[in-house]
């Protein structure tokens, strides 16, 4: 794999990477691929491509809890915070 | 009365507590006495350990004693724990204290069971050694250059070792079954959807699954039988009823199926032997045993090294250092992102992301994530043909007993092929169980082997009886 694939994928995932690594993941990518590339030999029915078994299963959106009930504790564990909300750079 | 918990099982602890012949407490500090540390088994050893027994030792007075009451015993460091330092083995949470119980944990505590301490783990499970982890790898106990397999490893040998009387794990390629193998011990995987994921730190949503490690297959019954069952908070745990009402009774005769066609390459030589002993004993035993065809199950590997990276890509992308989790600042937003991840995730789990990111995008979703998926039914069909013709299937756990440190670290590909017995049931849902089948001699040192046992979906009590069976806990 090339390594502005590589770059492309590690800015896809916002992963900072130093060139030696880049190096390295373009050979380990290269023998996982070419692992679970033999999957392309297996034939199936045209019909079972498009879609598995699984389906998400979601609950209705109801029954909220009280506003603002975990709000300490979940800001507890966050690196920045102001007056109850999280704290991020300026975007614009 | 001496507490030697490296042999004592959960229901003979049950009935010392209960007749007074030791207290919760004693028992708790006698596995806190074998923490070897330089095994590294756990991430943490709480600081309240004597104080959750004590309150065992209360409810057992008060003669409100179930059987996990007073238990001691080790939690994978990725099952959160409300107030406790919960790390998944990363170094981007290293810091991170749960702020809720997951539901297992909330049903354990209900009992009075005693948590040891967030045992050592491959970072977000991702791995087959705990080499992974950013805490350093944890050794194991028959052999201090070997690893105990993973990710669940530092489970495995608390268990062993006698750190705690039965573990918690979570299993998604093969992650409690392998290191319980490597170690000797006993571990389960249940069926997809039996055990509530709420509460686990998420790698392969599909596939993963919490479950319990014991020395006894009876051992992890009853801690399997405590966490199981619908919860709410998980949309993809099976309803009760269904689940009950699929149980089917005992047949007059088992038939177990052996798919020979995969034994044939990869597997050591003694590892194959030992195999072949175990189906003569079972056959002693009473059981039929038939070959059977799985057409497609060598491709479950590949199938399961797509679709997991896919789903621990989408699941890791929350690490973003905003709302919980170490951060790592750079100038602008972008990147603080870049920086926290590439920083605070570790080398395989970068690599897994990457991957993931790779089979999800554009011009290559179809050939890889929507096959995989596809393919991954295909398989699923297969072991439901099978088990028209056969009660469990078996196959060796792991292709070899545990393996130097740092062998296969450099190799992810290696490491992956460890997995080649286990994922099978991931991918398909199924539950399975690994026992201890014997050993193997490397360099002098004698290694444990697991034999693993497959059932079809919700069929845990017929991976119960045939383990009993074969490990003669019926017969005690």
């Amino acid at each position: 794999m090339e390594i502005k694939e590589i770059e492309n994928l590690a800015n896809l995932c916002r992963i900072d990477l130093s060139q030696e690594e880049k190096e390295q993941l373009s050979k380990d990518m290269e023998s996982i691929l070419g692992f679970i590339d033999q999957i392309q030999t297996v034939d199936i029915d045209k019909e079972k491509k498009v879609a598995g078994d699984l389906r998400n299963v979601m609950r209705e959106d109801e029954k909220p809890h009280e506003s603002g009930k975990f709000t300490d504790s979940i800001l507890s564990e966050a690196p920045k915070k102001e007056n109850g909300y999280f704290k991020v750079k300026k975007i614009l | 009365m001496k507490i030697d918990t490296k042999k004592l099982t959960i229901r003979e602890a049950h009935e010392h507590l209960i007749a007074g012949d030791f207290t919760a407490c004693e028992l708790a500090q006698a596995c806190l006495d074998n923490i070897n540390p330089d095994l590294n088994i756990f991430i943490e050893v709480f600081d309240d350990v004597l104080d959750q027994a004590k309150l065992a030792d209360e409810k057992i007075k008060n003669g409100q004693a179930d059987l996990l009451t007073g238990i001691p015993l080790a939690i994978k460091n990725n099952i959160l724990i409300k107030g406790k330092r919960t790390t998944a083995g990363s170094k981007i949470l290293d810091n991170y204290k749960a702020v809720y119980d997951a539901t297992v944990i909330e049903r354990l505590k209900k009992t009075g069971a005693v948590f040891v301490g967030g045992a050592n783990l491959d970072e977000f499970a991702m791995g087959g050694s705990t080499e992974n982890s950013a805490y350093g790898v944890t050794k194991n106990p028959y052999d201090e250059t070997r690893v105990p397999g993973g990710s669940s490893g530092g489970s495995a040998v608390a268990v062993a070792v006698g750190a705690c009387l039965g573990a918690l794990g979570t299993d998604t390629g093969g992650s409690i079954r392998q290191p319980a193998s490597f170690c000797g011990v006993v571990g389960m995987k249940s069926t997809y959807g039996v055990v509530s994921r709420y509460g686990a730190i998420a790698m392969g949503s599909s596939f993963d699954q919490i479950s319990p490690f014991g020395k006894t297959v009876d051992d992890n019954q009853i801690i399997f039988d405590c966490i199981k069952g619908e919860d709410e908070m998980d949309s993809t745990t099976i309803p009760d009823d269904v689940y009950n009402k699929s149980q089917t009774k005992s047949s007059e005769e088992i038939t177990i199926g052996v798919p020979k066609h995969f034994l044939k390459e990869g597997v050591n030589e003694d590892v194959l032997d030992n195999f072949n002993d175990s189906i003569k004993q079972l056959e002693k035993l009473g059981y039929r045993i038939k070959e059977i065809e799985l057409p497609n199950i060598s491709y479950a590997l590949a199938v399961y090294y797509i679709i997991t990276p896919a789903e621990a890509s989408t699941n890791l992308s929350r690490y973003d250092g905003i709302r919980y989790g170490s951060l790592k600042e750079g100038d602008n937003l972008l990147e603080d992102y870049m920086k926290t991840k590439g920083q605070g995730f570790g080398k395989e789990v970068r690599r897994r992301i990457m991957l993931g990111t790779y089979v999800l995008s554009a011009g290559y979703y179809d050939a890889y994530y929507n096959k995989a998926v596809a393919l991954r039914d295909v398989i699923k069909n297969d072991f439901k043909k099978a088990f028209d013709e056969v009660d469990v299937i078996i196959t060796p756990t792991s292709p070899f007993p545990a393996f130097k440190i740092g062998e296969k670290l450099n190799d992810p590909l290696k490491m992956y092929l460890a997995d080649t017995f286990t994922v099978s049931s991931n991918v398909t849902g199924t539950p399975a169980i690994s026992v201890p089948s014997g050993f193997a001699n490397r360099e002098g040192k004698d290694l444990p082997l697991g034999l693993q046992i497959i059932a079809p979906e919700m069929q845990e009590n017929l991976l119960f009886e045939v383990s009993k069976n074969f490990l003669g806990e019926n017969s005690k």
